[in-house]
């Protein structure tokens, strides 16, 4: 079995695990847990089930998809639409719209940021990475700072809860981005310089010919 | 080149979903949602029988001709229903004598039936002051609260400390008994204003 297929059973089986009635009503009976875990586990689902697009695939979609900014550009829409407050509000009234949260996290968000992952780069990655930061820092501000209640099913004080949580996660985030900035990639950009001249490929224990280290799908916690 | 024509492909059909996902960037939340929903459509209201804080009982339909600004509360509440009743309490002083009692009606309709009797919703209305023109009720069978939440679009939750949450507004219905606004609790001027052109 190849990693990736490996990897895109992993996402099959995190799918299965999140979708029984009794584990939804667990996870959306709190805004943290619908926002906060479901929510990045559905897209987490998305990029391990990446491992299933075949290579000729993934040089089919690359011509359109250049430095990964389509992929990009679809991630970032389908989470705009889910972070919307109505859009939680609906996915826990209307059952086609819980569907439609299950199949569009992960086929619209996390499989297209997996297949555009490497193509960013370090420095589209990096704008991400730091977008997401801020981002999360100001959500979890409002969030706390908010007149009104955003979620007509949650309480205020779920809310606030999920504010200082937002504000946690952007901390422990940009501690994390920072020590691996000095502390890993520091190691890895001579690793990167020999894997430009050839001498990384032949090495790669996964056998495949040719990108085997852009191929390793769903690795989208590399910086 | 396939590049820039896939992004503008994502681009305009995702703006377009989003703009009306949002009823064209006007509502980000469901409470916003609704407000936008009964401006643009109004909705009648649900013909149900309340009960006073008198003890008596009337139909929501005997009130046509009449143009009505209704709140949910329930009586134990001590957040947000006490910012309720200071709205209406506030109105009140500055309807004109004339019309409170007579064309405009305030009505408070309780959530929680069971705990609030008509003892209960007086001990209410007496906190505020309540005059002839504001009549604190209840629902008095189950179907009818559940046909008035929905057709106000009030969602209510338990807090898990014996109370609810619930979306806090003004509701107004005109004289041909139709929801035509939601408003803001703290507008209390947009809503005289509402109800000097609806004279």
């Amino acid at each position: 079995m190849t990693s990736g297929t490996r990897s895109g059973l992993a996402g099959l089986t995190l799918l299965v695990i999140l979708a029984p009635p009794w584990m939804r009503a667990l996870l959306e009976s709190g805004m943290a847990g619908h926002m906060l875990l479901q929510i990045p586990l559905l897209v987490l689902a998305g990029t391990l089930l990446a491992g299933f697009v075949p290579d000729r695939w993934r040089a089919r979609l690359a011509t359109c998809n250049r430095h990964g900014l389509s992929g990009l550009l679809l991630a970032l829409l389908t989470l705009a639409y889910w972070m919307l407050p109505r859009s939680l509000d609906l996915a826990l009234e209307s059952g086609w719209a819980e569907l439609l949260k299950f199949a569009t996290l992960p086929l619209l968000a996390g499989l297209p940021l997996a297949l555009s992952w490497r193509p960013l780069g370090m420095i589209g990655r990096g704008v991400v990475w730091s977008e997401l930061v801020a981002k999360l820092a100001v959500l979890g501000w409002l969030y706390l700072e908010a007149p009104v209640r955003v979620c007509t099913r949650y309480l205020v004080a779920d809310q606030e809860q999920v504010g200082q949580a937002l504000l946690v996660i952007a901390l422990l985030l940009a501690v994390t981005l920072t020590l691996r900035a000095f502390l890993v990639d520091h190691g890895r950009a001579g690793e990167s310089a020999r894997e430009a001249t050839g001498t990384r490929r032949q090495k790669d224990p996964s056998g495949r010919t040719g990108h085997a280290v852009q191929d390793s799908p769903g690795t989208i916690t590399d910086v | 080149m396939r590049t820039l024509l896939t992004l503008l492909l994502i681009g305009s059909l995702g703006g377009t979903l989003l703009y009306q996902a949002t009823d064209g960037l006007r509502a980000l939340t469901s409470e916003g949602a609704r407000r936008v929903a009964v401006t643009d459509a109004a909705r009648p209201v649900p013909d149900v029988t309340l009960q006073d804080q008198h003890g008596d009982r009337f139909s929501l339909a005997e009130l046509e001709g009449r143009v009505l600004v209704i709140n949910f509360i329930y009586t134990r509440c001590p957040t947000v229903c006490l910012a309720l009743g200071d709205a209406l309490q506030q109105l009140q002083r500055v309807l004109p004598a004339e019309r409170l009692g007579g064309d405009v009606l305030l009505l408070s309709i309780s959530f929680d039936p069971a705990n609030d009797t008509p003892a209960r919703l007086a001990a209410y209305a007496e906190w505020f002051r309540a005059g002839e023109g504001w009549r604190v009720t209840r629902p008095l069978r189950e179907a009818d609260l559940e046909a008035l939440l929905a057709q106000f679009g009030v969602v209510v939750i338990p807090d898990g400390r014996g109370g609810f949450e619930h979306n806090a507004a003004l509701h107004l219905v005109d004289r041909e008994g139709r929801l035509v606004a939601i408003r803001d609790l703290d507008d209390v001027d947009g809503v005289r204003r509402w109800l000097e052109d609806a004279s």
